[in-house]
């Protein structure tokens, strides 16, 4: 028997140890980082960088792959008792000899996760884990010049990449509110003092906004730079059209965050993706009975919100809950319960 | 059905008004929710997973009297509350909206021989439903005893303290046995119907690997306290199905608990739902470390009107439902565990003799309504 063989033969006389449970949960009660566990991370530290951003120093599972420079990181974090999932740009560089990640996150209004990690989370913490993952990464073979432009927290991926490999020819041009909103500030001036950047830096409380004509002044040969951009829909849609009138488009390289903002309200199209039914609902009648009308499966009980009989995945858009009117919105591993829940705008059901 | 409807004093508009003032304690819970609960029933659950391996640790040495002991008690201690305070409450979806899936009513296996999605269908859907109505909740006598003056009398009765003993033994069969709806597929033809054999072949799955862990697997691993870790995870399990059987039975057995007829729950509105199972439940009273053991169902009343909050919150809820009872001059059923257990064996004896028909009939409360 080979090795593997032998190893899978354990785990079944293991598993009959512990069912119903697993050996796994019994072993996440001592090592919840080791190999082989679903990934997790344990917060180190979280170091302030501005006033409403902070970077998070994360050791993650055994499991933990690697990063390449630019990717982001999907984690997944318990706010008030509630396990809400985001993605984050991954700061530091590929070969921290400690092996830890960081994450720099800001505050935005509203923002369920952010607020927390900026403002409240503890070290010592155990959060959720995917593989890190993303295309907005450098290429194989080093360009002989780059330009990064990012605004905001935008600057999070590319300073991954600062300070992953160092390139002879670098521009920057950022954009931030004032001075002290600029994350990792300090760094780049020491890189720049360095002579190892070049910077532009764009407050726009009293610059204004940036304009992308102004980039021929700023930095001159920008067109022959191999270009990453990460900030606001606004400017890499700018960037993107500016790149594609001077015919550079296949120079510029974008990465953009929040892509869909879910808009919560009354009634709406609801798909149940599993059959491939639309149909229309109001913002008052039960999920279940909206199925159950188009003639989709849907499971059921007792149809009065008691018996959890009926839950089942919300894929896209919100949802109203009839009895509190709470709105759920779509994430990933999000249940609804379709009978006491009706659609808060367009949605997706997996039935 | 008791010879008098307790409820009659109510006029419609209050019993509407009762249950307004009910979902209102029900969302002052939920918009309460959070990490306090959520680090609660996680600290619940790693206590029973190193309490049990703690014990079948300890058990491995049973040969030794003081170990076997030691090891026996941790053991039923700790299958008592991966049944009640985790189990129940978790496959009542009391935790779902922590979005933990490892903490999940779609997810969670218990160690008990009823797989967790028949067992939810048959509690959480008919029996918290319909609770107490003859003929749709089947946890009413489970299909075996009489449990109202005005059901049958039958001479198979006059057996049911011997057969409410045995079911308490070995609990655990006698609910997977109910949740297949045993007694009614057993027939010919329902027997070969496709989805109850799957059904019936689950749980046979189910009953094979729980019966190969304690009465194979970790007698094996124990060697020479063989025999003795055998004796030890028996008694964990009469032990655990003893416990859970009394605290069920105190839930709606009691004396002062009403049954509702068939025809009472037509068109049910929201405030008859919440007033039915008001009447039709019964609380046990005492510590904190009774309410933790009997996983909150102690606390059966408010777990009837809000089966989906936190189980850690039924004792807060309590105080303000008990107002209620109070304000609308009902009586809440509660007493300490050994009375309410007496009661309800009281009335299973009692009940297995022959009565007299009542002579008053409570009035169908649809047609009270109507005349309200
Ligand atoms: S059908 Fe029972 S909770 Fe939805």
């Amino acid at each position: 028997m080979t090795s593997t063989a032998l190893r899978s033969r354990a785990w079944k006389l293991l598993e009959m140890v512990t069912t119903p449970l697993l050996p796994s949960d019994y072993l996440d009660l001592v090592g919840p980082l080791r190999a082989g566990a679903d990934l997790r991370g344990r917060i180190e530290a979280v170091h302030p960088e501005t006033g409403d951003a902070a970077t998070i120093v994360i050791r993650p599972g055994r499991g933990w792959r690697g990063h390449t420079a630019g990717q982001y990181v999907r984690i997944g974090v318990d706010v008030d008792g509630v396990r809400l999932w985001r993605a984050y740009s991954i700061t530091s560089p590929t070969n921290r000899p400690d092996g830890r990640v960081t994450i720099t996150v800001k505050a935005i209004e509203d923002g369920k996760v952010s607020n927390h990690l900026v403002r409240r989370a503890k070290p010592g913490t155990l959060i959720q884990l995917d593989q890190p993952a993303g295309d907005f990464v450098l290429p194989q073979a080093k360009p002989a010049k780059v330009l990064y432009l990012t605004a905001g927290s935008g600057i999070t991926p590319v300073m991954g990449m600062l300070r992953d490999i160092e390139f002879d020819d670098v521009v920057m041009v950022h954009c931030a509110p004032q001075p002290q909103d600029v994350i990792f500030r300090n760094e780049l001036h020491d890189l720049v003092a360095d002579k190892k950047l070049r910077l532009t830096e764009v407050h726009t409380d009293t610059d204004g906004m940036l304009d992308i004509a102004r980039l021929d002044e700023l930095v001159p040969d920008w067109a022959e730079r191999e270009t990453w951009a990460c900030g606001p829909a606004g400017l890499l849609d700018a960037a993107e059209e500016h790149w594609t009138e001077h015919g550079v488009q296949e120079r510029l390289h974008t990465e953009r965050f929040r892509p869909s903002i879910v808009v919560a309200g009354d009634g709406g199209e609801v798909t149940f993706s599993a059959t491939g039914k639309t149909v229309d609902a109001d913002g008052a009648t039960p999920l279940l009975d909206i199925g159950e009308e188009a003639g989709v499966l849907m499971p059921s009980g007792c149809r009065m919100g008691i018996c959890f009989g009926c839950v089942t995945p919300l894929k896209a858009g919100a949802v109203r809950d009839l009895r509190t009117g709470e709105i759920t919105e779509a994430e990933p591993g999000v249940l609804i319960q379709t009978c006491v829940s009706a659609a808060a705008g367009p949605c997706d059901i997996e039935r | 059905m008791t010879a008098i409807d307790p409820t009659a004093h109510l006029t419609a508009e209050q019993i509407e008004e009762l249950g307004r003032e009910l979902d209102a304690i029900r969302d002052e819970v939920i918009a309460g929710r959070g990490e306090k609960d959520a680090a609660y029933i996680r600290k619940v659950i790693s206590a029973q997973r190193k309490l049990e391996l703690v014990s079948r640790g300890v058990l491995l040495f049973s040969i030794f009297p003081p170990a076997w002991l030691l090891g026996t008690a941790g053991l039923s201690v700790a299958k008592i509350m991966d049944n009640m305070e985790i189990g129940h409450n978790i496959l009542h979806g009391q935790w779902d909206w922590m979005r933990d899936p490892k903490i999940h009513s779609t997810t969670w296996e218990w160690d008990h021989v009823s797989p967790s999605e028949q067992w939810k269908h048959s509690h959480n859907e008919l029996h918290h439903t319909y609770t107490n109505v003859i003929g749709k909740d089947n946890d009413l006598g489970y299909g075996i005893m009489r449990v109202d003056e005005d059901q049958k009398w039958h001479p198979f009765h006059l057996g049911q303290p011997l057969w409410n003993f045995i079911n308490a033994c070995f609990f655990e069969y006698g609910i997977a046995a109910y949740d297949l709806e045993l007694g009614k597929n057993l027939n010919k033809r329902r027997r070969k119907n496709p989805e109850f054999r799957a059904r019936a072949k689950a749980v046979g799955r189910k009953i094979r690997k729980q019966v190969l862990k304690d009465y194979v697997i970790h007698p094996l691993l124990s060697g020479p306290s063989f025999l003795p870790t055998l004796g030890a995870t028996f008694t964990a399990n009469l032990v655990r199905n003893l416990w859970t059987h009394s605290v069920i039975m105190c839930g709606h057995f009691p004396e002062g608990v009403q049954v509702f007829e068939r025809r009472s729950i037509k068109g049910e509105t929201r405030g008859q739902w919440y007033l039915r199972q008001m009447m039709g439940s019964a609380n046990i009273s005492g510590s904190k470390a009774m309410h933790f053991m009997t996983g909150n169902l102690s606390h059966q009343i408010e777990h009837h009107l809000f089966p989906d909050l936190p189980s850690n919150r039924y004792a807060e809820v309590a105080v303000k439902v008990r107002a209620l009872f109070e304000k609308y001059e009902l009586e809440y059923v509660t007493g300490p565990l050994p009375k309410q257990v007496f009661s309800a064996w009281h009335k299973v004896f009692r009940l297995s003799l022959p009565n007299k028909k009542p002579k008053v009939k409570t009035p169908d409360r649809e047609q009270e309504l109507v005349a309200a």
